[in-house]
């Protein structure tokens, strides 16, 4: 009897040995099929910056993706030698948000979750209102990293300050610390769930999304390690973003793609960061709203506090 | 303290003592049963919340980004704050030896326990990844005033078990000798095990004098963090009604007033329940309510300062806060839980008439409800007040108002705190008997004695 189950037993698995073989070795020869002809059978996708762009289905390939422990490795180091700073020309916000559009298609985040938010401001009754994008503000004394219990949330070299969802346990600690309503909470199942189900996850986009854990702006590092702008920068078709290296001390309008001295910039228009005096010393600076001569549509918000 | 001589005398008033003191045990009516059926229906209903809750996410509750600490964390706050009346009343009166705290300190303790373990599971309720709760010891970072929080949360628990058993190892060991038929196998197996062999003699009992003289002392310190700590979740950020040094004293003096509160209400329910007129005596329900009138003027002191200085100045954002407080959308609660909860229950109680068992449970009740309400109007306000505009969010983003999901889970906090109260009470005498045998006079040698049969 226990012979009898024995040999069943081989002989399964000597079967499945098999199946798995035939199997795996059809899958290789598919593949290298796959490398070689073009099928003419396409097939679109959507691109991080929100295009939407047609491909033929063999030029497709897995991306080249480090491990989820690799990613999460560099991602809390940043990129070597860089000190990332942004500037925002609001004297040339229209209040086009397609900086808000082109962030929620990056970060994969629902209408309602902003890691970028045009907010209208209005600082005295008589002065002509503004439009101020407002994001995370990258703190050199970050509140929000010094209250996460979990190291959840951290300062990288580069100056970002990211987060790995993969470990934020959702007390919300960082969001009651943040005086820039910076941050976002995924409430319930954050958009697409289904779609990026099993999709290994990026640190420097925080992407996929979770579901009770947090998000915000994250200056778009996945793109910064490709040598790009980040998504909101390239978007603005106003020339209101200018984002680079204090390193270098040259920033790069994501408009018009000129380069010149952050120093230089920040200087000459009078920069200045939001609310200065809580000491948190942020890496977003903000040329006045000189000019406003644009129609301000809408009504001001009275929710200020 | 006087000496009864006569061992007849001695041992007829053990017995009774015994009798009174045990019927808490005893006691098993119809009104038990549904008591536990009430508890228990509300504890599954929260329960049921909870999974509703973890299924969907924490968006099932009112809290979105902007006021994303809600009814939960005023709820944590409040039942750190109760459990805190442990360490005044079974230690910090202990050790300077006030003798009328001693039948007192049991609820205290029962309190304690039952309003720090609820308290811990609170705070995993308001996670938003509740599996990760783990992280907190795999990856914890010693800057954050959450990791403080847990190590003191956990600690205080710690040492309030302690001081709770440590003190009723002879009466376990009574109980072991002299309870029969009236309990069931189970109670009389779960004394054997906790009463550790105790026999009763000179050295044993010093060893439990000196323990508890330890734990009455660690728990100084420890009672004092668990809420200052606590407090610092709010003062450690930037925002205006949080930012200010006097959060600390503040919460540990709210503390005092609501967990003095609860230990009334109890007292009197059983008083009442148990037939213990003559152990929760009148002059008991005197002594804590002045001991509530002394920890509520405290208590108006930090008031005082903590709303007059910032609204004489009214600094912009400050102000903001303040107004919606004081004529605000938050008005109408503010002052009822400052009158109600605080002036009110003051002027009171200074009377004598008011500090009667039945009066001072009524006024302890409105002080408990209040201070709830309290650490409400402590954790929401500010939330709904940030420094930047609210904008391009749904309406509900801007103000909070509670679903009832949360009003389930914090229903069943409630309940399982009074389950936990209640569980401790059916296990174990709510006053020690060897302590209070003692007070009486009672010599020890006459506990360990078997009773003739």
């Amino acid at each position: 009897m226990e012979n009898n189950t024995r040999r069943n037993f081989i002989k399964k698995l000597g079967a499945s040995v098999g199946a798995a073989g035939v199997v795996g070795g059809a899958s290789i020869l598919s593949s290298c099929n796959r490398v070689e002809t073009v099928t003419g059978d396409t097939i679109q996708l959507l691109t991080s910056s929100g295009e939407l762009v047609e491909v033929d289905r063999s030029m497709l390939k897995p991306a080249d993706l480090p491990s989820l422990s690799e990613n999460q490795k560099r991602g809390r180091e940043g990129i070597p030698g860089k000190s990332w700073v942004m500037v925002i020309d609001l004297s040339k916000c229209r209040n086009a948000r397609e900086c808000m559009k082109s962030c929620q298609n990056h970060h994969q985040l629902r209408p309602e979750q902003h890691h970028m938010n045009v907010l209208q401001m209005q600082d005295a009754e008589h002065t002509a209102p503004y439009y101020m994008p407002k994001n995370c503000q990258h703190c050199d004394n970050p509140p929000c990293t010094k209250v996460c219990p979990v190291n959840a949330t951290f300062k990288r070299e580069d100056g970002i300050v990211l987060i790995d969802n993969e470990r934020c346990i959702g007390c919300r600690f960082c969001v009651a610390a943040c005086p820039y309503s910076a941050r976002v909470f995924n409430w319930f199942e954050p958009k697409d769930a289904e779609k990026y189900e099993g999709v290994t996850y990026n640190i420097e986009a925080n992407v996929p999304q979770k579901k009770g854990t947090i998000s915000k702006c994250l200056f778009s590092a996945d793109r910064l390690r490709e040598e790009e702008l980040p998504t909101c920068v390239s978007a603005c078709p106003n020339g209101v973003y200018w984002f680079g290296d204090r390193n270098e001390d040259a920033v790069t309008n994501g408009t018009t793609k000129e380069t010149v001295s952050f120093s230089k910039l920040v200087k000459d228009n009078a920069a200045y960061t939001l609310m200065e005096e809580l000491g948190t010393k942020p890496r977003v600076f903000y040329l006045p709203p000189k000019d406003r001569a644009f129609p301000f549509q809408g009504e001001i918000d009275e929710h200020h506090a | 303290m006087k000496k009864i001589e006569s061992p007849e005398e001695s041992r007829k008033l053990l017995d009774k003592i015994t009798h009174d003191l045990t019927r808490s045990i005893v006691k098993n009516d119809e009104l038990t049963r549904f008591w536990f059926f009430i508890l228990i229906m509300f504890i599954g209903v929260g329960l049921w919340g909870w999974i509703i809750q973890i299924d969907k996410g924490l968006g099932v509750t009112g809290m979105r980004d902007y006021v994303s600490w809600g009814m939960y964390i005023a709820n944590f706050v409040f039942f750190v704050a109760v459990s805190l009346i442990g360490f005044l009343l079974s230690s910090a009166l202990h050790l300077l030896k006030i003798n009328w705290a001693k039948p007192v300190s049991r609820v205290a303790e029962q309190v304690a326990i039952a309003g720090v373990a609820l308290a811990g599971l609170i705070i995993v309720m308001d996670m938003g990844r509740p599996d990760r709760f783990l992280n907190v010891f795999l990856h914890g970072r010693f800057a954050s005033p959450i990791i403080w929080d847990v190590t003191v949360v956990t600690t205080y628990l710690t040492i309030s078990v302690l001081l709770f058993y440590i003190p009723l190892i002879p009466d376990l060991a009574l109980l072991r000798d002299r309870m029969g038929s009236e309990v069931p196998k189970w109670k009389m197996k779960i004394y054997t095990i906790l009463a550790l062999g105790w026999k009763g003699n000179a050295k044993q009992y010093k060893t439990v004098y000196h323990a508890m003289r330890v734990l009455m002392l660690l728990i100084i310190p420890v009672g004092l963090s668990i809420h200052t700590v606590t407090s610092w979740l709010f003062a450690a950020t930037l925002r205006s009604g949080w930012d200010t040094t006097i959060l600390g004293p503040y919460f540990v003096a709210g503390a005092f007033v609501a967990g003095s509160a609860a230990v009334i209400m109890l007292m009197y329910a059983y008083r009442i329940r148990y037939g213990l007129k003559d152990y929760f005596e009148d002059i008991h329900f005197d002594q804590m309510g002045k001991l509530l009138v002394f920890v509520s003027l405290v208590y108006l002191y930090f008031n005082i300062n903590e709303f007059l200085v910032p609204g004489y100045k009214m600094k912009s954002a400050e102000g903001v806060h303040l107004t919606n407080l004081f004529t605000g959308s938050f008005s109408s609660m503010f002052w009822i839980v400052q009158i109600v909860g605080l002036i009110l229950p003051i002027i009171l109680l200074l009377l004598k008439y008011f500090r009667k068992p039945l009066p001072i449970a009524i006024i302890s009740f409105f002080v408990l409800v209040s201070a709830w309400f309290k650490r409400y109007l402590i954790v929401v306000p500010t939330m709904e007040h940030p420094f930047l505009p609210v904008q391009n969010v749904p309406e509900n983003f801007q103000t909070y108002s509670p679903t009832s999901i949360e009003i389930m889970i914090t229903l069943f906090s409630f309940f399982a705190a009074l389950l936990i109260i209640t569980v401790l009470a059916k296990l174990f005498p709510v006053i020690t008997i060897w302590e209070y045998a003692e007070e009486k006079g009672i010599d020890k040698k006459y506990l360990s004695e078997k009773p003739k049969n």
